[in-house]
């Protein structure tokens, strides 16, 4: 609170921010200790959360009252939404501009919105709430533990590696020993582990961070545990690593890359030790030792190629934070044009990184569908890149998260308890701008394109997406605040914080997608197609407070609407069918009598339809409104043409058309 | 003419394939005098595929060895590819198709010889569009709130009778009342193609008026016609006192002043007090058809990158060009609405960009042009009848070999926004995209004398309407409509203002990759939308019916 030095200021202006006419609103503007508040003169409330904004800018603008240069403040929310005030007096505008760059920006954790919010929920509530998804569980549904897989208790004290969770899954044949000495050659200790077991085809999903470059030693520990994941798989003989980072930029790595192939090799090599020859004559092992005691013999990996390497480029976090940067600010350009709107799109690369995190996925899931292999997937880290690939192949893969509650769970698991640094990436706290990155609006835009593919695909629809990508970073809820599961332990959250899954349930009819199939077989696995036509600017996100830009019709609340009749005029069908049934019982003749008609009536289902349609349909027609609202041709762009039409007609006549001459 | 003589072989052996997610058919190939038939055998189905030759926009062959491929590419976008054996066979078909679509002459092509079990010839064409038009402008006039002079502004004249005024209009026209046929006659000199202005629509809720006319020929001398200048003098005058006007003139400021060289130009300020003229210049003629050949061109390539295609898609501007013409029938649409103004759109013929601005602001307004049967009646009267060259402009589509003459898709851009608009307002149609990739297929190439002609005149000429089918009563049949309708559609008495930022506009892929990407997953979604809609229909009805059955 010692950051607010004003309050309430009156007759602020609220800009539009595609208007070209400078339309505005006038009213009040509130500063609360978590929330920024207008009110505009139609009582119409703004709410923006402080720890939404990414960026408070002094604009200065020209007014054109007095030609005075002034400097009113420029919001840009972290969830697209900007908003450009005018305060009238000079002083306010500054203590509000100081306030919000404050306000904005926490130092610590415990100033989070999260650690104050009370929704009036009691401990038990509460503690429901957070074990509301329990990731054992979800093991448990994948079919692990198993004969070939099992959880390992060797970071249950966060010992070997301090960003993963403490329960992780191994190929049961790894010991401890060897999970140690791997997580010490992998960056940041996240060794290979079980991130989705595909039940059907034995195959697995695992994930872990990159080699450590200059490692000159093999580490024959890693090569273990990577013999050990692919042995897991009963079904296929070869496995795939997946490394996400485009292979242009591999130039700095080029030494990891160079201990890859090296492991790949020997892997390779211990493997053909094993079974090929063992099975083979003696003649030939004395060939191979001798091969490899002269330091050939390795170079035709491929013969022997149990693991099949893959790069597939998706660029680093930085490329996509200035990528998403050049997309808004194409698209926040007051009169755009459709040209520079597309170059813009082109120039951004947004769609293109989209399609590459899309291929990954794909290929991914196909390795898995069609090879029965099982995957290796990692990228630096293997906290961003990776995540986003796990999580996207498990979608394609199992129509579990492809339900509202299911998604919660892959959030939870590929995101969350791996460790996928929400605080930094989102900018929860005033840190490094260079972490800050929109991997997770990624994923969830690869999601969108994917509901716009498969429209009967997800039990969900698009605004669970934008409500999840809200409370990210809202900081409103536990889930997302901090860095790993350790950090979040350490803060406590579970007892100072709530979950935001029991509250996203509770609404879950606002996310229910009307057209889903739950049962339909050609969407047990996704297969979708990444041609370039398919990828599209997801306006309802980057645009969702910019209601001028949207339809202005909805057909999924009117189909949501006819699906709930539908319900109710069966259930009233029923009820008809049974009271006639009872009827007819009760008077042989059956003829309905007027008592039951009368008594049916009141219920009739087709009084209630009329009601039905009356909402939803229309507003009120008179001559004041003749337009759906939201619609009016004043908030298009096309109205800056009309300015012509009030321009006052010029006195003189040019001299032009002075010598017109009469004609016929 | 004998097509006899125009075909070369009798028939051959051949395969087709249409497209990744179709079967190839295999059969026996035959040309005739307006199709291309294939016959795989009784047992199989389809049991008889056909083609309408008309449709056919370029053809390629190539052969190698002793047999031959054909590659189609119609005019509705399909890219067919036929492959026939025999080299001999191959090159006679090719010849074949290559004579007979390309025929000239209307009278001989296949609407006249069209005659489909169920429909009668006669039945459903708009006789009289704009008598009726008329009659509805008198019921709204009579009944609206206006002062009692507007109620009685209007008139249908029937000065262009025989089509001596003006070749490319209808016989009757609307125009005001204190304007006698004679002055309609000097006006029409004064016009490019004799097209003086006419009513277009009329406003009812402000009382005001849309009308469209060709570009005044002011030529070099800055002409003026007295009679011209009385009638848009009358159209204010009418209107309201005070009444402003505007002119939307679809050309650029320098364009309509570059066109006094050759004789047109725009109206002098000084000649029309009350009007002012506004500058919207949209793209027609060559420019268009090449965007959309360069469009074509582009979603041809599934390969492409990402950054490719949107380069591409940038550069064929077609997204722009939707963007401009609907800016531009929303802004004539705000100056009949929000202003009170009366508004005159032309450019230089008054037969492309004029009716594509006239029929937007239309469905922008007039909530009867967004039922079925009004923009079948918006079509009949404001392109066809208003005299829209379609056979001029829709000789050629988009894969066409030749030169373009005249071709150009100012029918399909309209479409294109209405597609817009119905994507923006999803539940103000009454008919789906369905029904505009029907009219597209149609205007294009088509079994029905819709669309065939350039103006009235010829048609009559042709005798079109008592020879030929209405694609009307075709698209009318009840087997028809769950292609054609929206099912989510609502009555909407209000006016529907799109969006037209770049956000909001998005590329129509239902038509522009239609063949080469078909959304199947999508296709069924829709279908779903189909059933939860119609159960609600008949759930909703029948508890109704037997609500209300007499009680014993």
């Amino acid at each position: 609170m010692e950051h607010i030095r004003t309050t309430k200021v009156e007759q602020v202006k609220l800009l539009d921010r595609f208007s070209t006419s400078n339309k505005s609103l006038t009213g009040t503007l509130y500063l609360t200790a978590t929330h920024l508040l207008f009110i505009d003169s139609h009582q119409k409330e703004t709410w923006i959360l402080h720890h939404h904004i990414a960026l408070v800018e002094k604009l200065a603008l020209t007014t054109s009252g007095c030609q005075c240069i002034r400097s009113d403040p420029v919001i840009q929310c972290k969830n697209f939404r900007t908003v450009h005030f005018i305060v009238p007096r000079e002083r306010d505008c500054h203590d509000i501009y100081n306030s919000l760059l404050q306000l904005s920006k926490q130092a610590k954790y415990e100033d989070l919105y999260a650690f104050s919010y009370n929704p009036k929920q009691n401990d038990s509530e509460r503690l429901r709430g957070w074990q509301l998804v329990a990731l054992a569980e979800e093991y448990k549904r994948m079919g692990v533990p198993n004969s070939n897989w099992q959880l390992s208790d060797a970071n249950r004290d966060y010992k070997i590696c301090e960003t993963y969770p403490r329960e992780l899954y191994v190929p049961r044949i790894a010991s401890k020993p060897i999970i140690v000495g791997s997580s010490k050659f992998r960056s940041k200790g996240r060794f290979p582990v079980l991130s989705y077991y595909h039940q059907n085809k034995e195959a697995a999903i695992c994930r872990c961070s990159q080699p450590l470059s200059g490692f000159s030693a093999r580490c024959l520990e890693d090569e273990h545990l990577l013999q050990a994941i692919s042995k897991a798989n009963p079904a296929n003989r070869y496995m795939y690593v997946m490394d996400t980072r485009p292979r242009h930029r591999m130039q700095s790595w080029w030494a990891t890359q160079k201990d890859i192939g090296r492991i790949i090799v020997r892997i390779s090599s211990k493997i053909w030790n094993d079974e090929k020859i063992r099975e083979s004559d003696g003649k030939k092992r004395l060939n191979a030792m001798a091969n490899r005691a002269a330091g050939k013999g390795y170079e035709n990996e491929d013969n022997y190629s149990n693991i099949r390497f893959q790069f597939v480029g998706i660029e680093n976090i930085h490329v996509m934070r200035s990528s998403l940067q050049k997309l808004l600010e194409v698209n926040g350009t007051k009169g755009l044009s459709v040209s520079d709107f597309y170059s813009g799109l082109e120039n951004a690369g947004w769609l293109r990184h989209i399609k590459a995190v899309m291929d990954a996925a794909i290929f991914l899931a196909k390795a898995i569908m069609v090879e029965n292999a099982s995957v290796l997937v990692h990228c630096s880290d293997g906290w961003d890149r990776t995540s986003q690939v796990c999580s996207l192949g498990s979608l394609l893969l199992d129509p579990y998260y492809r339900t509202i509650r299911g998604f919660m769970v892959l959030i939870e698991k590929d995101w969350i308890s791996f460790g996928h640094k929400y605080s930094e990436r989102c900018g929860h706290l005033d840190g490094d701008p260079k972490e800050v990155s929109p991997v997770f609006t990624q994923f969830l835009e690869c999601v969108w394109h994917l509901t716009e593919q498969f429209p009967q695909g997800f039990e969900f629809n698009e605004a669970f997406l934008l409500q999840i990508h809200e409370h990210i970073h809202s900081c409103q809820f536990g889930n997302f605040i901090g860095n790993c599961q350790k950090e979040r332990e350490e803060l406590k959250l579970k007892e100072k914080t709530y979950s935001l899954w029991p509250f996203l349930l509770d609404d879950q009819e606002k996310y229910f997608n009307p057209l889903y199939s739950s049962t339909s077989q050609k969407l047990a696995a996704l297969e979708p197609n990444t041609v370039s036509f398919n990828f599209k600017f997801w306006r309802n996100m980057y645009h969702q407070f910019d209601g001028t830009l949207h339809p202005r019709q909805s057909v999924f609340n009117i189909i949501m609407n006819m699906n709930e009749q539908n319900k109710q005029l069966q259930k009233d069908v029923k009820d008809l069918e049974s009271q006639i049934k009872q009827h007819k019982n009760k008077q042989t003749d059956g003829v309905l009598t007027k008592e039951l008609l009368n008594s049916v009536r009141p219920e009739s289902p087709a009084l209630k339809t009329s009601l039905c349609l009356k909402e939803q349909t229309l507003l009120p027609v008179n001559d004041a409104l003749r337009t759906i609202e939201g619609s009016n041709p004043a908030d298009n762009r096309y109205s800056e043409y009309a300015d012509e039409f009030s321009k006052a007609e010029p006195a003189v006549v040019s001299s032009e058309y002075g010598v017109a001459r009469m004609t016929c | 003419m004998e097509f006899s003589e125009l075909i070369r072989t009798g028939q051959a052996q051949a395969e087709l394939l249409r497209g990744p997610e179709m079967p190839p058919l295999r059969g026996t190939l035959c040309v005739t005098g307006h199709h291309l038939l294939l016959s795989p055998g009784p047992q199989a189905t389809p049991d008889l595929w056909l083609l309408l030759l008309r449709s056919v926009d370029s053809i390629e062959k190539r052969v190698a060895g002793d047999a031959g491929t054909i590659t189609l590419r119609c005019k509705d976008l399909r890219v067919l590819q036929l492959d026939i054996e025999g080299v001999e066979a191959t090159l006679d078909i090719a010849r074949s198709i290559e004579a007979l679509s390309s025929l000239e002459s209307v009278i001989t092509s296949f609407p006249f010889f069209y005659r489909p079990k169920g429909l009668r010839l006669g039945e459903a064409w708009h006789f009289h569009p704009p008598e009726r038009y008329y009659k509805r402008i008198a019921r709204e006039t009579w009944s609206s709130p206006l002062p009692v002079p507007q109620t009685r502004a209007w008139r249908l004249s029937e000065a262009n009778e025989d089509f001596s005024l003006c070749p490319s209009y209808p016989r009757a026209v609307i125009v005001p009342r204190a304007v006698d046929d004679d002055a309609l006659a000097r006006s029409a000199r004064f016009r490019q193609g004799g097209r003086f202005p006419v009513l277009s629509y009329y406003h009812a809720p402000r009382g005001t008026v849309l009308l469209r006319s060709s570009q005044p020929l002011t030529g070099r001398q800055k002409l003026r016609c007295a009679e011209d200048e009385e009638l848009l003098r009358a159209v204010l005058a009418e209107a309201r006192p005070g009444a402003r006007g505007f002119i939307v003139d679809t050309r650029s400021a320098q364009a309509a002043k570059q066109a006094r060289m050759t004789g047109g130009g725009t109206e002098a300020k000084a000649a029309y007090p009350g009007w002012k003229r506004l500058h919207r210049p949209l793209e027609r003629g060559r420019p268009l058809q090449e965007s959309f050949v360069r469009l074509m061109e582009a979603c041809g390539d599934p390969e492409q990158s990402m950054d490719r295609w949107l380069s591409r898609l940038d550069g064929c501007r077609w997204l722009s060009h939707v963007k401009e013409a609907l800016s531009t029938a929303c802004l004539a649409a705000q100056g009949m609405e929000w202003e009170g103004a009366c508004i005159l759109v032309h450019g230089a013929e008054g037969t492309d960009s004029t009716l594509l601005v006239t029929s937007l602001a239309q469905l922008i307004l007039d909530p009867l042009s967004r039922t079925m049967a009004g923009f079948q009646e918006l079509i009949e009267r404001e392109w066809i009848q208003a005299g829209h060259p379609f056979q001029l402009r829709c000789a050629h589509s988009a894969f066409s070999h030749t030169r373009p003459k005249h071709e150009a898709p100012i029918f399909l851009l309209f479409l294109d926004c209405v597609w817009q608009l119905g994507r923006q307002f999803p539940l103000s149609l009454e008919f789906g995209e369905g029904m505009l990739l029907a009219l597209f297929d149609h205007s294009y190439a088509s079994p029905f004398g819709t669309f065939l002609c350039n103006s009235e005149k010829e048609r009559c000429l042709c005798e079109v309407r008592t020879r030929t089918h209405s694609l009307w009563s075709g698209l009318n049949q009840p087997k028809e409509q769950r292609k054609l309708r929206n099912p989510l559609y609502v009555p909407n008495p209000l006016a529907i203002w799109p969006s037209v930022e770049p956000q909001s506009l998005r590329l129509w892929q239902g038509l522009f990759l239609r063949w080469t990407h078909p959304p199947e997953p999508s296709e069924v979604a829709w279908e779903k939308v189909w059933q939860i809609a119609t159960d609600q229909k008949t759930e909703g009805s029948q508890p109704t019916d037997s609500a209300s059955e007499p009680q014993p």
